[in-house]
């Protein structure tokens, strides 16, 4: 009966097309919407995961999130430096200092300066140039996006000065670094030099990064870390879920998303909904006269959800590979650049794509269920 | 005279309501009927008199408000609607008045629809059912979609339809009314010859005058009960 159910469903195109559709553009929404707030939120914890040599943050106990800091006490380095199972732990400076070019054209930055003498915390995926080339005086690595955005339509290329604060820093490589929760151009310098963009002030010292001796848990580390220097000490994935926590709690994004998430889930029940049930009732008939002629409620309840899921499933598969190409054209763009398509969203979107499948079935099913087979006769 | 045990469909005070109090309607009366093996019984009266409320009691698709419905000796009253079910897609084959082909199937696969209820592999049953409608003069539209047939093309499909699991009941709704003069006739030419079996009985309920002729016992029926029956003059005979 399983190819009656499917003969039944493809060949009133239209009803078919329209479905599909329906199905389709739900879906492709919800994962665009949901795909974009999580790569917008990842990006509040960026530059956190850029750094892979510290498995944990220490920082000043108020410190909410990777923007706000307050400016630590450099003796606070050696106190974290005296804590048990700590490998080694280096100063990480953040401003956001401007800089300008020679052509006149500036912009603030997101600067970072890393340890001068272990270069931790430098960028370590590289489009031109290397990293270790920061040891160099007066030298800076600027980021992809940054340089389209203070060099627009130029080819990459070394060498270039920037001026920060009155100093001229000289261009010696260009990172892939994340993408910023702000588009600032992402500059990466040694401290000492990162220290002078800025500008002086007493205590500069935003982060201390620090690696965990082998056997010793990141979790348990920072806990130790903090016991110890009543300092607030997190694990690299602690301090990524605080900031998408902060941005979830105190912005308008979750809510701005879930309305649009909202829409589409109600563009999936209701669209698909109605144009199913109108298929069905347009079909009753059919549904008649099978019963009439012997078939059973919980076949023709098996046909109902045979036909449901299959157009939802080839509406999702077709609204997946809307969102693929979407993201494909979109993740090479510099403003969109990491958001991505991933696993997770298309698991959740497929979840609930399938609670939208069994609505419009239950729906359906009940008034096949309670047709009586003896309407076949009027 | 028909021996007991020829009785192939037994109605005894058969009473349909529908709806309550004030808007009660009486539809069946106290009805009391039979058909029998090897006959074509017709069920004649004006419109609204029940003939498509008895029909559908006798099926099992409609239970009665009162009286008891045998079937080659089985009361559906004492079957689980899941039996009844089952022993409607064994015993019963329909043919309605406007057909009622699924128009996503090809005559064939319209054809096979019974087998297929009933768990025949797909090859199999149409292979039967283009047997069938070889039989009844359609193999050369057995792969056409019902759109393209005409309606007496799509009746045989339909009778072809009752006919491929050799049901031991056949009952047809009005088989003629959407057809013209001669498709109606040589659809029931069809009925007589290859629906009537000595272990078969049709019950056709019709109120098109033009095919009474075909009849082995016509049964009149008017305001829910039946009137009088009479037998063709030949059946008499015999």
């Amino acid at each position: 009966m399983n190819f009656i159910a499917l003969r039944m469903l493809i060949s009133d195109r239209a009803k078919y097309f329209g479905l599909i559709f329906a199905f389709a553009f739900s879906t492709f929404l919800l994962l665009n919407q949901i795909s974009i707030f999580c790569g917008i939120m990842q990006r509040t914890g960026s530059q956190i995961l850029d750094v892979t040599d510290a498995d944990v943050w220490v920082m000043d106990p108020y410190t909410e999130y990777f923007e706000q800091t307050k400016a630590l006490k450099d003796t606070d380095l050696t106190r974290v430096r005296g804590v048990q199972g700590v490998d080694y732990a280096v100063r990480l400076f953040k401003g956001n200092p401007i800089a300008r070019t020679i052509e006149g054209k500036f912009a603030s930055t997101f600067t970072i300066g890393v340890d001068d003498s272990t270069l931790i915390g430098a960028p370590r995926k590289m489009a031109l140039g290397r990293w270790e080339n920061l040891r160099e005086a007066n030298s800076i690595i600027l980021d992809r996006a940054g340089y389209a955005l203070l060099y627009p339509g130029q080819p990459l290329e070394l060498g270039r000065v920037l001026e920060l604060n009155d100093h001229k820093a000289r261009l010696v490589g260009i990172s892939d670094a994340s993408a910023p929760f702000v588009s600032f151009p992402v500059i990466h310098a040694r401290y000492s030099e990162a220290l002078h963009f800025q500008g002086q002030q007493r205590n500069q010292l935003g982060y201390v990064l620090v690696r965990a001796k082998p056997g010793i848990s990141p979790e348990n580390l920072a806990r130790s870390i903090e016991a110890a220097t009543a300092l607030k000490a997190r694990t690299t994935m602690e301090f990524v879920r605080d900031c998408i926590g902060y941005y979830l709690r105190n912005t308008g994004i979750p809510v701005n998303f879930g309305i649009t998430i909202a829409i589409a889930l109600v563009v999936g029940l209701a669209v698909a909904g109605q144009t199913f049930f109108l298929f069905t009732l347009d079909n009753l008939k059919q549904f008649g006269a099978l019963k009439a002629i012997g078939v059973t409620n919980s076949r023709l309840v098996g046909m109902v959800v045979l036909q449901a899921a299959t157009a939802g499933f080839v509406g999702f598969a077709f609204g997946s590979g809307m969102a693929a190409l979407f993201f494909e054209v979109m993740s090479k763009q510099m403003a969109t650049r990491g958001i991505i398509l991933t696993w997770q969203v298309e698991a959740i979107v497929a979840a609930l794509m399938t609670a939208v499948i069994l609505f419009v079935s239950v729906i359906s099913i009940r008034r096949v269920i309670v047709l009586e087979p003896a309407s076949v006769f009027r | 005279m028909t021996s007991p045990d020829s009785t192939a469909v037994s109605c005894h005070g058969i009473r349909k309501s529908f709806g309550t109090g004030d808007t009660k309607i009486d539809v069946l009366r106290g009805i009391h009927f039979e058909a029998h093996r090897g006959e074509m019984t017709f069920l004649v009266g004006p419109s609204g008199c029940g003939k498509t409320t008895l029909i559908s009691v006798i099926a099992g698709l409609l239970d009665p408000s009162e009286g008891k419905v045998s079937i080659f000796g089985q009361q559906l009253a004492k079957m689980t609607s899941r039996d009844q079910i089952l022993f409607r897609r064994k015993n019963l084959g329909f043919v309605f008045q406007q057909y009622n082909l699924l128009p996503a199937l090809t005559a064939a696969e319209n054809a096979a629809v019974p087998l297929l209820a009933a768990g025949v592999n797909r090859s199999t049953a149409v292979k039967r059912s283009k047997e069938i409608l070889d039989r009844l003069g359609m193999a050369s539209r057995a792969d056409n979609y019902p759109r393209t047939l005409s309606g007496g093309q799509q009746q045989r499909v339909a009778l072809a339809r009752a006919l491929v699991h050799e049901p031991r009941l056949i009952i047809c709704d009005e088989p003629t009314a959407a057809l013209d003069h001669k498709s109606g006739e040589s659809v029931m030419e069809l009925l007589a010859t290859s629906a009537v079996h000595p272990d078969r009985a049709v019950v056709v309920v019709t109120h098109d005058n033009r095919v009474f002729h075909f009849a082995d016992r016509i049964t009149h029926m008017e305001d829910g009960i039946i009137t009088h029956t009479e037998q063709n003059p030949k059946l008499q005979a015999a």
